[in-house]
């Protein structure tokens, strides 16, 4: 990857190899589908504000783990019981707001040359995005989902957890732990170029 | 007290309950907006999302920033319950782990 840097014109540029942009498209589409098992496609397809101004969502808090982390709840201390009722107003404009995060990545990437029709990656050109005002925000949102996501699957709750993943002998989790370094990586080259 | 009206010491009562509540408008625990500590979101991205989203400058973002890294948890921003809310659910939106609650002071 060629890190983020600043464009004249504005807005900010960055290149992935064919591997990594197939990579990241592949996270962004799951971090979508998980979003999208819990409030089905319709909720997941409208705008955040159709969403807030539609029917009433779960007040229950999800199962999955991941979903618990992407979708916290709004309330602590005394006042915790109060998440429910929070919930059942917010978690569908949120889910859809995450949702179109993760659209606008993969969107970027199609743009810039990554083809998710493609079998073979070896090859094919490196995808160069470029991305706006509105482009970046989704990106580092969008990141930090998938970044959140990878984080619970392997467990990472506190530092020494990360720490931890980074040496493990299981070869599963030295490889996702890879991609979750590598995606802080892309994160932090990104705010860097912002200032 | 011998002349005041029968009614009186209810209407004594109403101003001694408007008089609570009052007080309670002025010096009752405000919300706070909470921001906890993860170990996955990057410090870099944080300060971030505290100077764009708050408005805050370089310098009490990185102050609130590094309490929330070492103390486990900062209050980001205090007012009114439904302010907070709208802080609360941006905070989600930027994957940060935030909570709306009643100052604990």
């Amino acid at each position: 990857m060629k890190p983020f840097s600043r464009r004249r014109r504005g807005g900010v540029t960055a290149t992935f190899d064919a591997g990594e942009a197939a990579l990241l498209a592949n996270l962004a589409r799951q971090v979508i589908e998980l979003l999208r098992d819990r409030h089905g496609e319709s909720v997941a397809d409208s705008d955040p504000l159709a969403a807030q101004l539609g029917l009433d969502g779960p007040s229950l808090p999800p199962e999955d783990p991941v979903l618990r982390r992407l979708l916290p709840d709004a309330y602590s201390g005394e006042e915790s019981g109060e998440s429910g009722e929070f919930r059942r107003y917010t978690e569908q404009a949120l889910t859809a707001a995450k949702v179109s995060h993760a659209e606008a990545v993969l969107s970027s990437l199609v743009v810039g040359g990554y083809d998710p029709d493609a079998g073979e990656i070896r090859g094919q050109e490196p995808v160069e995005v470029e991305l706006g005002p509105e482009a970046v925000q989704a990106w580092l949102k969008s990141l930090t989902d998938i970044r959140l996501a990878i984080a619970v699957r392997l467990g990472i709750e506190t530092e020494e957890d990360a720490a931890r993943v980074a040496v493990s002998d299981d070869d599963a989790v030295a490889a996702m732990g890879d991609v979750y370094d590598w995606l802080g990586y892309v994160q932090e080259s990104l705010v860097s170029v912002l200032g | 007290m011998g002349d005041v009206p029968k009614t009186a010491p209810v209407e004594h009562a109403d101003t001694e309950v408007d008089s609570d509540v009052a007080l309670d408008l002025v010096v009752d625990r405000p919300w706070v907006t909470i921001v906890w500590n993860d170990p996955v979101n990057l410090m870099s991205y944080v300060a971030y999302v505290f100077r764009t989203y708050f408005g805050y400058t370089e310098e009490k973002a990185d102050t609130l920033m590094m309490a929330v890294h070492q103390e486990g948890r900062a209050v980001v921003s205090s007012g009114g319950r439904e302010e907070m809310e709208r802080h609360v659910q941006a905070m989600h939106d930027y994957g940060l782990w935030a909570t709306v609650q009643k100052d604990e002071a």
